[in-house]
């Protein structure tokens, strides 16, 4: 009979941990599903030189970061730093895409700011970051070496990231 | 002072004038139509409250172009659906389709209402069963008549 008193309680409770958990949840980090799919080809030039280049089936073999930026993005500045700290680490190559970019703001961002990428290949149109379901740069793939995709980071990278999830998942991957 | 304001005025609706273009829309109204009826039934994932058809941003205008192409070239709604879900996921449509992972989606409510319905009742039925069932005697009877009789009076 008691028990019968305690349902709005429990009802309430209930409601208090959905809300807990639904709003502490970011909206804008939607699961991508390109997660365990072959990452998509293209070849587009490379922002350094316009003659050049760059394929991710040239990366066959190999463990390897795309990192999507752009000069016109906030976040991807604040980011930078832990780029080039993931890039010192030297645990895989860190490629760009410069996603709808001008090549010499694109340039003058990587002047001031330090290059972390082996290279940058350079998506003028947006066209490669449709491929791959971009919608809010910066972005950051993990690709194996079979050329799938292992891992998709939505929004700035941080030093815990970094830590808790890159590295670890790096080293697996070079294992096998 | 009067007249630079009205210089001013002048300038500004100037301004006003030459800065809004309307943006071309592809040159054959088919192709928009569809383009329209396509991108209302999908969501713009920068500002996830607008649809793709409705949104401003770079993305969305990106977006349409390349379902404007796909639809130049010959493709199928159902086809330009799944090349949005396989790069977005089925977060862009605005009716996911059913499946295991969005049951409780499209159930779920339907359960609740199940839960509601069946709790609703049981009370009521347990309610009816609380009231206990009393045959009235002759001795009640008088004393309601009684009862009633004395109102009515006053009343009257």
């Amino acid at each position: 009979m008691k028990a019968k008193f305690l349902i709005p309680l429990a009802l309430f409770i209930g409601l208090v941990v959905f809300l807990a958990i639904g709003l502490n949840r970011d909206p804008h980090e939607v699961p991508s599903p390109l997660i365990n799919k072959a990452a998509p080809a293209f070849e587009v030039s490379q922002l350094t030189d316009a003659n050049k280049t760059f394929s991710p089936a040239s990366m066959k073999g190999q463990v390897w970061i795309l990192n999507v930026w752009a000069s016109w993005c906030v976040a991807c500045r604040e980011e930078h730093p832990v780029l080039v700290e993931l890039a010192k680490s030297q645990m895989a190559p860190v490629i760009g895409l410069d996603y709808k970019d001008k090549r010499e703001d694109a340039l003058a961002m990587l002047a001031k700011q330090g290059n972390p990428y082996a290279l940058s290949a350079f998506d003028g149109n947006g066209r490669v970051g449709i491929d791959y379901g971009d919608y809010g740069v910066p972005e950051t793939y993990i690709i194996d070496k079979a050329g799938v995709i292992r891992f998709k980071h939505i929004g700035p990278l941080t030093m815990d990231i970094l830590n808790q999830k890159i590295y670890p998942m790096l080293s697996e991957l070079k294992k096998s | 002072m009067k007249k630079t304001l009205f210089i001013a005025i002048c300038l500004f609706s100037l301004g006003c004038a030459v800065a809004n273009e309307a943006a071309p829309l592809a040159d054959d109204p088919v192709t928009e139509q569809r383009l329209i009826s396509i991108s209302e039934e999908m969501r713009c994932l920068v500002c996830q409250n607008e649809s793709l058809a409705g949104s401003r941003s770079d993305l969305a205008n990106d977006l349409r172009r390349e379902i404007r192409i796909l639809i130049k070239e010959g493709k199928s709604d159902d086809q330009i659906r799944t090349f949005m879900v396989e790069r977005y996921g089925d977060f862009v449509l605005y009716r996911p389709p059913v499946k295991p992972v969005t049951w409780l989606l499209w159930i779920g409510p339907f359960v609740i209402l199940i839960i509601g319905i069946a709790g609703l009742l049981t009370y009521l039925r347990r309610r009816n069963n609380s009231v206990p069932n009393v045959t009235l005697t002759d001795a009640d009877n008088q004393k309601i008549d009684a009862m009633l009789n004395a109102t009515n009076k006053k009343e009257g």
